[in-house]
């Protein structure tokens, strides 16, 4: 068992995708929050093998598309300071702020350098002693423990030279905020794996309990997503919503508990800025007074001009589920990966990056539909 | 695959020192930390995400949802 292939069997997937076109009579709309389900849906052709009453949404789960433009900024004025070197995940570096990003400020002599993990940036701290060394945060509950835990590292160690910018996000306050706001009605949500292997299935309770509103973790494979659809669907065709594991090998109820210790020994509960929504109460994560010395929001003088957003980039639309990348008007046209006008076009886990690699391939599986490419 | 920022992939754990493992995935060596997985054992499977084991992968839960799968398959009628 290796845990990939044994859930991209296609006689299943096609079978599931015939369960869920007999069980859906009444038209429903979903959203996958997170942008890696964007991505693999789009990539195994999900889309094409459910039924036209079933309607997906992308949602706002992609951390480098929800970061707002002013802590991009942020980001990029650190890096023009002296003796500072920032770390970053990859798909930081080109996205535009508001005057800039952070790979025109390497370009321009800043020492800016892409990590894989927090690991790698702990590393360079400890080489460059008289440098500071910024993480730049950006993540939900899947990242958070891991910046904790290199924090918690570097206090154990004594690097002193190690900060973390942290514009770090919780999942279940900003569905909470969507669903408040309810610009788009949905019936039920894709609840993503990786974040709910570290906070489990507990907090999402409110989602059904409150709002009516079906749930199912899911998986990255196609059989995960489809098990998940499935369920959904037979949830919501029942009228009965609730929160339910499709992902069972990798979430439990209480989620990592070392995970959510680390987290709680390091990060403290705040108001977060996201794209698109703005201010959203209680929904990121600043490192507390404990561990204050590493927070790159402290120490550094830095001075900011307002920030702009890209003229006609819908970003923020499309992160509420209001709007497809589809119906952009730079999408495609003044938009590509090469020449990203927002983030979503930018980041691996981006809508618009998900609709423009994958928008026109086929599904590889049989579609329980005859001539009715979609 | 840098910048991915939500994908974890499975691993296998092939030795343990402290809380930092070897871990391989078809042939692919990487040294990973389990601090968040400090349960994790030689042999299990563990969800990779940025250099950190995130969880520890449940064997009987995966041949269950396997299972589950063939069940629902079974019944579904392909016309």
């Amino acid at each position: 068992m290796k845990f990939l292939d044994e859930y991209q069997n296609s006689e299943l997937a096609t079978k599931l995708a015939y369960r869920i076109a007999n069980h859906s009579t009444k038209p429903i709309r979903l959203m996958e929050f997170c942008g890696g389900h964007t991505h693999a849906i789009m990539r195994h052709g999900i889309r094409q093998l459910v039924p036209k009453t079933v309607e997906m949404r992308a949602g706002p789960g992609c951390p480098v598309c929800v970061t707002a433009t002013i802590d991009l900024d942020r980001a990029i004025a650190l890096a023009r300071l002296p003796n500072v070197i920032i770390t970053t995940f990859g798909d930081m570096m080109r996205v535009p702020g508001s005057y800039s990003s952070l790979q025109r400020a390497k370009a321009e002599g800043a020492d800016v350098r892409v990590v894989y993990s927090t690991m790698d940036a702990l590393e360079i701290a400890r080489e460059n002693p008289k440098k500071s060394v910024i993480f730049i945060g950006i993540g939900f509950e899947t990242t958070a423990p891991t910046i904790a835990a290199s924090i918690v590292k570097a206090e154990q160690e004594g690097i002193e030279n190690f900060r973390v910018l942290s514009c770090l996000k919780l999942t279940p306050p900003v569905m909470k905020a969507l669903l408040d706001l309810g610009e788009v009605k949905l019936d039920g949500i894709i609840g993503p794996g990786h974040v709910s292997v570290i906070i489990g299935s507990l907090p999402y309770e409110f989602i059904s309990a409150d709002y009516g509103v079906a749930c199912v973790i899911s998986g990255f494979e196609p059989l995960d997503i489809l098990l998940c659809l499935s369920k959904l669907v037979e949830q919501i065709e029942a009228g009965q919503p609730k929160v339910e594991i499709a992902y069972r090998r990798g979430v439990k109820p209480q989620g990592n508990r070392k995970a959510l210790e680390l987290m709680e020994e390091v990060f403290q509960v705040d108001g977060a800025n996201w794209r698109g929504i703005g201010i959203v109460p209680q929904s990121g994560l600043k490192i507390n007074q404990k561990y204050e010395h590493f927070d790159a929001d402290k120490g550094f003088e830095i001075s900011l001009k307002p920030a702009r957003e890209p003229k006609g980039c819908r970003c923020g639309d499309i992160l509420r589920g209001v709007a497809t990348p589809l119906e952009c008007r730079l999408f495609g046209k003044v938009c590509s990966p090469e020449r990203p006008v927002g983030p979503c076009m930018v980041s691996s886990e981006g809508a618009c990056a998900a609709y423009y690699q994958y928008g026109s391939s086929p599904s590889p599986y049989s579609p329980p539909f005859k001539g009715e490419a979609r | 695959m840098p910048g991915a920022m939500c994908l974890a992939i499975p691993m296998r754990i092939a030795s343990i020192e402290g809380d930092e493992a070897e871990a391989e995935i078809g042939g692919v060596r990487r040294r990973v930390s389990i601090a968040l997985t400090p349960e994790a054992k030689v042999g299990d499977y563990v969800l990779l995400h940025t250099g950190y084991a995130i969880g520890v992968i449940d064997e009987a839960e995966a041949k269950e949802t396997l299972k589950l799968l063939e069940e629902i398959a079974s019944f579904s009628e392909v016309s």
